[in-house]
């Protein structure tokens, strides 16, 4: 990954994390403070949805082409996004604590978010029980495509179907939560940006370590 | 061709009645043990208690039908098949068969709650048209998760494990609609569920018809 793009992960993080805790942030009933866990828990959830999104799109890539690295690539960015996926729930359930009482609530989109999680460790499940290396990259593929598929009217469409506590359901989805304060866009555009980069950046990294793994393995096998 | 496959499925199903019996005996003896755990607590189930019971038993008895679509195949059978018959005509055919098993045994569970146990149904024919879109929508992701796990090893925990997560967008829509259905209301309520309903069923069977046959080469 090139280093500037490095370089301004870093940065935007710094500044995110510096000014989310300082700058100025508007006053909403119930929420009051820790409307700041905007910058964290929300760009979590974007962060995992364009992972697996990529995931899903070398998955397809690989059913075309049939080639290890576009395997190495869907399963860490998979990976990746499930990491994101569970820091969103804690920050979720850290944000709850505070503004709802408690952290779990049965709320909608954390029951759909969950589960989304639990499609993509089944994922890992299976990816665990075939030995074949081309039947498991074939078999996660099409089994990651179904899942997003079936994943994407949990997360997005079955929570804006019912009432939930969420701040902007029952209304406008997305952005236009909080009267989106343009002080808060700007800190919260360049987390996504950051947070994203950042998960990039832990793919790109696991993915020479497999590379290289694999090609370890390769030798060892050519000398015997 | 699709329909001479599923003239197959559906002789071999009554020539080993294997499966239809194996579901249906689960099916009964879990009615049968919910009517005497509530008959002799003599009181009445409240609404809320008969539909997780309903689609409990439906759920289970479901997957235990669908998964042996693909995973009890012999490999030497399942070559002839392939060599025979294009991969799209053997998915839509196990999909048609499944769909309309699952349909059949929704059904007797249905009557078989509502001899034994209380019937609190009001709006019969939009609870069938609930029975028939869930039907289609377990039996199409159920049979491709069957065809990716009949691959892999410990085949039936992991089709267990695979299968649950995408069952439950169908389950959560035909729940409510089971609630609205328990409680009487208007039809106009349910039409979104029903809505999503379909076009979950819709993105699920179009996806397994195209994914199937990246999974049966090999």
């Amino acid at each position: 990954m090139k280093n500037w793009l490095k370089i301004l992960a870093i940065l935007l993080l710094f500044y995110v994390h510096i000014a989310g805790m300082l700058a100025d942030v508007p006053r909403l009933n119930i929420l009051n403070e820790t409307i700041r866990a905007l910058y964290f828990h929300v760009p979590m959830w974007f962060g995992m949805v364009l992972l697996f999104l990529v995931s899903i799109v070398y998955a397809l890539l690989y059913l075309r082409t049939p080639s290890t690295r576009y395997d190495h690539m869907s399963v860490e960015f998979a990976n990746m996004g499930l990491v994101f996926g569970i820091l969103g729930m804690l920050t979720g359930m850290i944000w709850a604590n505070y503004a709802w009482g408690s952290p779990w609530h049965g709320d909608p989109k954390q029951n759909g978010a969950a589960i989304a999680l639990l499609v993509y460790l089944a994922y890992f499940v299976l990816r665990g029980s075939v030995e074949n290396q081309e039947q498991k990259a074939r078999l996660s593929a099409v089994y990651n495509i179904f899942a997003f598929a079936a994943m994407i009217p949990l997360i997005f469409i079955i929570p804006r179907m019912t009432s939930s506590m969420h701040p902007g359901s029952g209304g406008n989805p997305g952005f236009n939560m909080y009267d989106l304060d343009s002080r808060m866009r700007l800190i919260f555009y360049p987390a996504i940006v950051g947070w994203f980069l950042i998960g990039y950046w832990i793919v790109s990294l696991r993915v020479r370590l497999r590379t290289i793994e694999e090609k370890l393995i390769d030798l060892e096998h050519e000398k015997k | 061709m699709l329909l001479k496959l599923i003239q197959k499925e559906f002789t071999l199903e009554l020539r080993r009645k294997a499966v239809i019996s194996g579901i249906g005996l689960y099916l009964l003896s879990l009615i049968f043990i919910c009517y005497l755990t509530f008959s002799l607590g003599r009181n009445n189930i409240s609404q809320s208690t008969w539909s997780a019971l309903f689609w409990l038993a439906i759920l289970f008895s479901v997957i235990n039908s669908v998964a042996k679509s693909f995973i009890g195949e012999r490999r030497g059978l399942s070559i002839y098949y392939y060599s025979v018959a294009s991969p799209q005509a053997i998915i839509l055919s196990k999909i048609i068969y499944n769909a309309i098993l699952c349909l059949l045994l929704s059904f007797v569970g249905y009557l078989l709650f509502s001899i034994f146990i209380d019937n609190p149904i009001q709006d019969f024919p939009l609870f069938m048209l609930t029975l028939l879109l869930t039907s289609c929508g377990f039996s199409a992701s159920l049979t491709l998760i069957s065809a990716i796990a009949s691959k892999a090893s410990n085949s039936s925990i992991l089709m267990a494990v695979l299968s649950f997560p995408i069952i439950i967008a169908v389950l959560l829509m035909a729940i409510r609609v089971t609630k609205n259905v328990l409680d009487g209301i208007d039809r106009e309520a349910s039409m979104d569920e029903l809505l999503n309903l379909f076009a979950i069923n819709c993105i699920l069977g179009a996806l397994a018809y195209i994914l199937f046959p990246y999974i049966w080469r090999s």
